[in-house]
């Protein structure tokens, strides 16, 4: 799939923003006082600013209230009215517990669980998909929910919990990567159930419906080499778990916690990136796809 | 609402014969003619004189060669357009109400008004069946010529779909797949009509022929009497002259 930054910025930064919100939500970050309002802004720039980067993906951003309509069914509009609920009852909790010193749990308590809701809205987009074999699967909500809560803890400054927890997600994100990877050859979907030609002989791609690219081949085709995608790998291990993991276990300071997490944040960015960018749609076959 | 239809009262689809498809690509072209010329946002080209020309259709034909164990390969000619499936994932993911399938017909179409060009359709779609204009950021699909099949102003044999119309072999076929006793649902039946990728459970209401069976040898060929046992008239008279020189 085709890694679009507008998408790649809107999971990353969101995630990180709803997972700290949990946090504050659940009262597990300090959520009175000026050191309250700061959390609560980071938290707010962080969601907030994920979800308007993901407008910029739409064809038609002004038609954007539309996408309120079909909770029912999509995924889409179940993340959006979750995201903007989220955001809504986490203002009223912020907004009391700073200007007016009252912290209701009750009402912090829903504010998280439908911040995580709306990490898992967002995951359930990618996960409901069939044609995508790579995230048709629990682990890709999974694998969200674990970034989002990982990356609250850390940037709410539990140092010792968010250690474990970053270190639990490389042993996640490892064993996902190894399992993706033999998911679609695993789903029963190539070349000769796409033609319906397989029990003929062995089908190939003799001639594209035409020389160019299209919207399908731009959108779902994209091929990421793979040793750049091992050598990419290995730098968000680095950057998402290692480096911030390392900087945790020296003599906690301010810089090396801002450091630690901006080091998070570039490598669950560049996790998100191969996570489009390494997914196999399975019209691809149609365009001279083979599995590996 | 874009929940599906729980049953549909027709089921208006084509169906599309693979052996008898020459590949020449006028159904592509008669697509793109007709619905840019009619219904909804006309089907843009981008940089249509350029070094990279992308432009949206509805309907493409792509080539496959199928090598058989033994024997020589064969070349397939594929058209590929929306499938109209029953069970349409690009229908249920729409977040805004834009795409949905007709409870009479079965057709399944995009509300071009409401749609925000998001593309998580043409995610959910298998067949590459939806593609979003590089010029007007809609999504873009088959629509069966819903302008032309219920068209009075058209004259009969005009009302179906531009790529049957147009089609020069007869490969492709429009009729109601509902009803065991079209023209289409029999062709299906004698044919062996199949779904594509039916493991992705859309199920599809579109079907393709198989190509039949070609360049096969008569395995008792070689034990068949010679036809000419020996040439007669003024071959045979030619054979003698110059058997004697």
């Amino acid at each position: 799939m085709h890694p679009a930054p507008s998408l790649i910025a809107f999971s990353t930064l969101s995630g990180l923003g709803l997972g700290l919100l949990a946090m504050l939500g659940l009262g597990l970050a300090p959520v009175a006082g000026l050191t309250g309002l700061v959390f609560f802004a980071l938290a707010f720039a962080l969601a907030g600013g994920g979800l308007l980067s993901s407008a910029l993906h739409l064809g038609h951003p002004e038609r954007a209230l539309k996408a309120f309509t079909q909770w029912r069914s999509s995924w889409l509009s179940r993340e959006a009215w979750l995201a903007v609920t989220a955001l809504a009852v986490m203002a009223t909790y912020a907004a009391l517990a700073i200007l007016a010193g009252i912290v209701v749990p009750p009402l912090g308590g829903l504010g998280a669980a439908l911040s995580l809701g709306t990490v898992f809205a967002t995951a359930m987009i990618y996960a409901q998909l069939r044609t995508v074999p790579r995230w048709h699967h629990w682990s890709t909500p999974a694998l969200f929910l674990g970034y989002a809560i990982a990356g609250g803890t850390l940037l709410s400054g539990h140092v010792g919990p968010a250690a474990i927890l970053l270190a639990a997600m490389s042993a996640a994100q490892i064993a996902a990567w190894v399992a993706g990877d033999a998911r679609l050859a695993a789903s029963g979907t190539d070349i000769a159930t796409a033609t319906g030609l397989g029990g003929r002989g062995a089908v190939r791609l003799f001639e594209p419906p035409h020389t160019g690219g299209n919207y399908l081949t731009h959108e779902m085709v994209f091929r990421v080499a793979r040793r750049h995608a091992v050598k990419l790998r290995v730098i968000a291990l680095l950057l998402a778990f290692a480096v911030p993991v390392a900087f945790l276990l020296l003599p906690f300071g301010h810089i090396l916690a801002a450091l630690a997490v901006l080091s998070h944040a570039a490598g669950v960015a560049v996790q998100r990136w191969l996570f489009f960018a390494e997914a196999e749609h399975v019209v691809g076959f149609y365009y001279g796809r083979r599995l590996p | 609402m874009t929940t599906l239809p729980a049953t549909t009262d027709r089921k208006l689809g084509l169906v599309i014969d693979l052996d008898t498809c020459v590949g020449c690509h006028a159904c592509v072209i008669a697509c793109k003619g007709w619905n840019t010329q009619n219904y909804g946002a006309p089907l843009a080209d981008a940089d249509a004189y350029g070094a990279e020309p992308v432009g949206a259709f509805l309907n493409r034909v792509h080539s496959f060669e199928v090598q058989p164990g033994d024997g020589p390969a064969q070349i397939v000619h594929f058209p590929k357009s929306c499938l109209h499936c029953d069970d349409a994932p690009c229908v249920t993911v729409c977040p805004t109400g834009a795409s949905y399938k007709r409870a009479e017909d079965g057709i399944v179409l995009v509300n071009e008004d409401d749609c925000i060009g998001c593309g998580l359709c043409a995610w959910a779609c298998p067949y590459g069946a939806r593609e979003q204009d590089p010029v007007e950021k809609v999504m873009k699909k088959c629509t069966l010529c819903v302008d032309r099949i219920y068209n009075d102003t058209l004259p009969p044999e005009d009302r179906e779909p531009a790529c049957v119309r147009t089609c020069p072999t007869g490969a492709r076929h429009f009729g109601d797949l509902a009803d065991p006793e079209s023209a289409v649902s029999r062709l299906v039946a004698e044919r062996g009509g199949f779904d594509l990728m039916p493991e992705q459970g859309t199920a599809p209401v579109n079907k393709y022929l198989p190509p039949r069976d070609r360049d096969t040898l008569d395995v008792l060929a070689p034990l068949l009497p010679p036809v000419d046992e020996g040439p007669k008239g003024f071959l045979g008279w030619l054979d003698r002259t110059l058997e004697r020189i």
